[in-house]
């Protein structure tokens, strides 16, 4: 989208006010009324005791409204509206910035004091209120680390992908080159909208009910919640895989046909291998999606202090649970110190793993896309 | 390496719709056939039933007898897969495997119906083939590159090499030059010239001084309005298509008055 | 008959029959794990709406039960929308019509990213950063806009209220609200943009004849989309309101979210308890469908729109 500057091209000042620039604010007035905002505001602003949030909000406030009046007095009612949308949109922006901006600072600056190989390598196994409550009373570094839960993390991501993947694809498969369209398709298709739109409590909800009626209540462990994590991850890899299968073109498929070529070995060697790149990356962000569910864990894999590689028996902690076990109760209740480290530094990992899986899905799309270079 | 193909009552449909009616008609091997008439005539949709690819889309199905050498294409227990590797085909816009090296195109049917050649075996068709569509001096260099780095009328001369690799008895064509260059054009048009000599060819084209240049015989395809039927109006050697038809909207359309 | 085009097919044949079957094998078992939610669900669910009232949790059965949490769940919901909607709209605005080019793809893919961050993250951070930071503005709201209901005092000391989990939800549901709107924005027709600005309209004159016509079915059902992911969010009520009986005011502790009560419940839940949980999250299911359905029906009828045009 090429900038649209209809309303202030910075035009240099001109010798001769011609006709195309007559009724036009010079370039610097704006920055005049920045300027006399943010003393404004300022002054306003230590009239109630003086900080920075408000002071920011009230020159904010005045600018805007200044901006306004001052287009209107020169340029225009027409011209005023758009310099008040102008700046409302831009306000927006920076609102919206602000608690985004918040969020990766709080994990990096809570985070990284915490993230030690100690915590990479050892699990809570062993850690009580006391091991805590040494730790501050002797300024000692704080032991016990996610271990267990990055183990737990991985171990329940990977069979996810195990169970959705092949569903996810053969179901995409199915829904581009097989169904003409007949009602069990588009029943598939509106029901794979619904599974997108299952909260993930509920996702959680349905695996531990199914469990808990075929294997006896209360059935906890690592497959569970990797079921559980498949409700949530199908529908997202039909979706992405059935828009790059749709996008092969038409004409690729004939050629094969017209090759002698049966249509499964058409759709496995020359459909799906067109579409890789993109298949692979939209699997890759069904993971990292995925990979921070906190909710449906809580309820199906249990939490524990040690290391279980097993998924299927046995509790299981996973990165999501431990932050949220971490800072909902805390090791010690008295010093909560260590606990919140070892949270932020867990949340700092998994978004690490997020962006990471965010960054390889971009790879994945530019290097395996089907080369046209001579 | 080349069959004749004799088609009796052929009526298409898709779906309900009568899309071609009641075409007659019998192609000789070892010579090149030109489908020529108006857009929307059924000379496109008639030539894909030749080799069955009218099946791919939905709904759409054929009445009566297409005969190669004899042998009934819609016969019971014919699996259109047999009828394709028989009767190959080339489209409108070159399409080659985009994933696929040069060489990996050439033995396509091949590869992808899991067949065991061995590597000379392999090289000697890549080159035969390649050859047989002029294009091996010009990508002998390069095999192992995509084959969509190609130019668009080498990329329809490997989709020709393509083709005849799997050693088909007929090759259909459906309009290939369409999106081609003049220069280009010319080089399919000595091709088929050559291919003449070994399969029987089909071609459709809107090209009617292409049809003039390359074909022994030419079958005129008409339509009577928009809903009808396409039908085969006149079918005879090219050379009395193009001079003396019989029928009347055949020289209107030939000498351009129409279509 | 046997001829040359009848030999050797049964093989190959038999290929596609599997791989066939296969692909609709894995399509009916998505529909099949959908009925199997909404039964396991139900029968799960089944003991909390036959049992004695008496013995359901606040003692006047299920529906009493539901009912003030469910009131919770819609309002951090409205909350978060009232808040994102007009802020997710304008972020798309600026990325697609006002940003620079170069600027606006990075600022693309960045909230994108920020739509990945995990929930329990901005859980996290809302319980130790926005709600401190937010207890001297509930406090002067106590003081100042006290006399309407839900600035009602005493304030909260912890900020960990209704007003910080609608925020939090806010901030977490602003990504998709703005990633759906900046799609639709950078779809107007060029054409229309190009007209609107050939008559002399201004930037925003020309958002507003061509931009918002064009995209307004598109924006809503991206405000729907978000709206279905506040209503299920979790973790990040779970951890940031500090949870209680239903209360009008917004900025003391209290009220509660279906699926927050599931989450600090179900863990410690058996026999009656836990169907009653189940049997929420059956009752936030049926919502978020309805809230969804609603969004794709709104998508489908414009497509059949924008497709004749």
């Amino acid at each position: 989208m090429p900038q649209l500057t209809t309303t202030t091209p910075p035009a240099p000042a001109p010798v001769k006010r011609s006709t195309l620039t007559k009724n036009q604010l010079p370039g610097w007035a704006m920055w005049a009324v920045l300027a006399g905002s943010l003393i404004l505001g300022a002054a306003l602003s230590s009239l109630i005791g003086f900080h920075i949030a408000t002071w920011a909000l009230f020159s904010a406030l005045i600018y805007v409204a200044a901006g306004y009046f001052v287009t209107l007095s020169v340029e225009g009612a027409r011209k005023a509206k758009d310099r008040f949308a102008t700046n409302l949109v831009y306000a927006a922006f920076i609102v919206a910035l602000l608690p985004l901006v918040s969020v990766i600072v709080t994990v990096l600056a809570k985070g990284i004091p915490g993230l030690t190989p100690h915590l990479l390598y050892y699990s809570m196994n062993g850690m009580t209120g006391t091991v805590d409550n040494e730790t501050v009373a002797n300024g000692t570094p704080v032991i016990g680390g996610v271990y267990h839960g990055i183990v737990g993390t991985l171990l329940i991501t990977t069979w996810a992908t195990i169970i959705s993947v092949p569903i996810g694809l053969l179901t995409a498969v199915y829904l581009v080159e097989y169904s003409k369209g007949g009602t069990l398709a588009r029943a598939i298709t509106f029901f794979v909208d619904v599974m997108t739109g299952i909260p993930s409590i509920v996702a959680g909800l349905f695996a531990a009910a199914f469990f808990g009626l075929v294997f006896g209540p209360g059935t906890r462990t690592g497959f569970v919640a990797a079921v559980a994590l498949s409700v949530l991850m199908i529908p997202v890899v039909v979706r992405s895989t059935e828009e790059m299968l749709k996008i092969v073109p038409n004409e690729l498929r004939e050629a094969s046909y017209a090759l002698g070529v049966r249509k499964w070995r058409t759709i496995l060697k020359v459909v799906v291998p067109t579409a890789i790149s993109g298949i692979a990356s939209g699997v890759t962000l069904a993971i990292a999606r995925v990979i921070g569910e906190t909710a449906p864990l809580l309820v199906t894999a249990g939490f524990v202090n040690s290391i279980n590689w097993n998924v299927f028996g046995g509790w299981m902690a996973t990165l999501p649970t431990f932050i949220y076990r971490q800072l909902m109760n805390p090791t010690s209740p008295t010093n909560t110190d260590p606990s919140a480290q070892r949270a932020w530094a867990a949340a700092l990992i998994l978004i690490i793993f997020v962006m990471l899986l965010n960054l390889v899905a971009r790879l994945i799309a530019r290097i395996f896309a089907p080369k046209s270079g001579r | 390496m080349s069959k004749r193909i004799d088609v009796k009552d052929l009526n298409v449909y898709y779906g309900d719709f009568l899309a071609v009616e009641g075409v007659n008609i019998n192609i000789d091997p070892k010579s090149v056939t030109a489908f020529i008439g108006p857009s929307g005539c059924g000379k496109s949709t008639f030539l894909r039933t030749l080799n069955r690819m009218h099946e791919v889309l939905p709904g759409a199905r054929v009445k009566g007898e297409v005969l190669l050498d004899g042998e009934d294409l819609y016969g019971p227990g014919v699996d259109p897969v047999t009828v394709r590797s028989q009767i190959g085909m080339v489209f409108q816009r070159p399409n080659p495997f985009p994933t696929m090296s040069i060489r990996d195109n050439v033995l396509a049917g091949v590869k992808l119906n899991n067949k065991r050649i061995s590597r000379s075996d392999a090289d000697d068709l890549v080159e035969k083939s390649l050859t047989g569509a002029n294009l091996w001096k010009e990508v002998k260099d390069r095999l192992d590159k995509p084959g969509s780095g190609l130019s668009g009328g080498q990329q329809q001369r490997l989709c020709i090499a393509r083709a005849i690799a799997v050693a088909p008895q007929v090759i259909l064509m459906d309009e290939p030059c369409s999106a081609l260059d003049p220069i280009s054009t010319l080089a399919i048009e000595d091709l088929i010239e050559e291919l003449k000599n070994e399969y029987t060819v089909v071609i459709v084209t809107h090209n009617m001084q292409q049809a003039a240049r390359v074909s022994d015989k030419t079958a005129f395809f008409n339509i009577a309005g928009t809903g009808k039927p396409g039908k085969l109006i006149e079918y005879s050697d090219t050379a009395v298509i193009f001079s003396n038809p019989r029928e009347k909207a055949t020289e209107d359309y030939v000498s351009g008055r129409f279509g | 008959m046997s001829n040359t085009l009848t030999e050797g097919g049964a093989k190959g044949r038999a290929g596609d029959k599997v791989f066939s079957n296969l692909t609709l094998l894995a399509g009916c078992l998505i529909l099949l794990v959908l009925f199997a939610v909404a039964v396991f669900l139900l029968v799960q669910a089944l003991p909390a709406f036959t049992a004695d009232p008496a013995k359901v949790t606040g003692g006047e059965g299920f529906w009493s039960y539901i009912w003030p949490i469910l009131i919770g769940t819609l309002v951090a919901a409205g909350i978060a929308l009232l808040i994102a909607t007009p802020i997710g709209i304008g972020v798309a605005l600026f990325i697609s019509h006002f940003a620079p080019r170069r600027l606006a793809q990075s600022l693309g893919y960045v909230v994108d990213l920020l739509a990945a961050i995990p929930s329990v993250v901005y859980g996290a951070w809302g319980v130790a950063v926005l709600a401190p930071a937010l207890v001297p503005v509930y406090e002067w709201l106590a003081a100042n806009a006290g006399w309407i209901p839900i600035f009602a005092g005493p304030a909260s000391q912890t900020g960990k209220t209704m007003l910080t989990a609608g925020i939090v939800l806010s901030v977490m549901i602003l990504p998709i609200i703005t990633s759906l709107s900046r799609e639709i924005f950078l779809q107007t027709p060029k054409l229309h943009e190009e007209a609107a600005l050939a008559m002399g309209a201004t930037r925003w004159e020309m958002i507003r004849m061509a931009v918002f016509p064009f995209a307004r079915a598109g924006v809503v059902s991206a405000v729907m989309l978000g709206l279905g992911r506040a209503l299920g969010e979790t973790m990040a009520v779970a951890l940031v309101l500090s949870g209680g009986i239903l209360t009008a005011s917004l900025i003391q502790s209290g009220n509660q979210t279906i699926a927050a009560e599931i989450a600090l419940n179900f863990p410690e839940a058996f026999g009656l308890r836990l169907a009653e949980l189940i049997a929420a999250g059956l009752v936030l299911f049926v919502i978020t469908l309805a809230v969804n359905m609603i969004a794709r029906w709104i998508i489908s009828r414009h497509k059949e729109f924008s497709g004749a045009n």
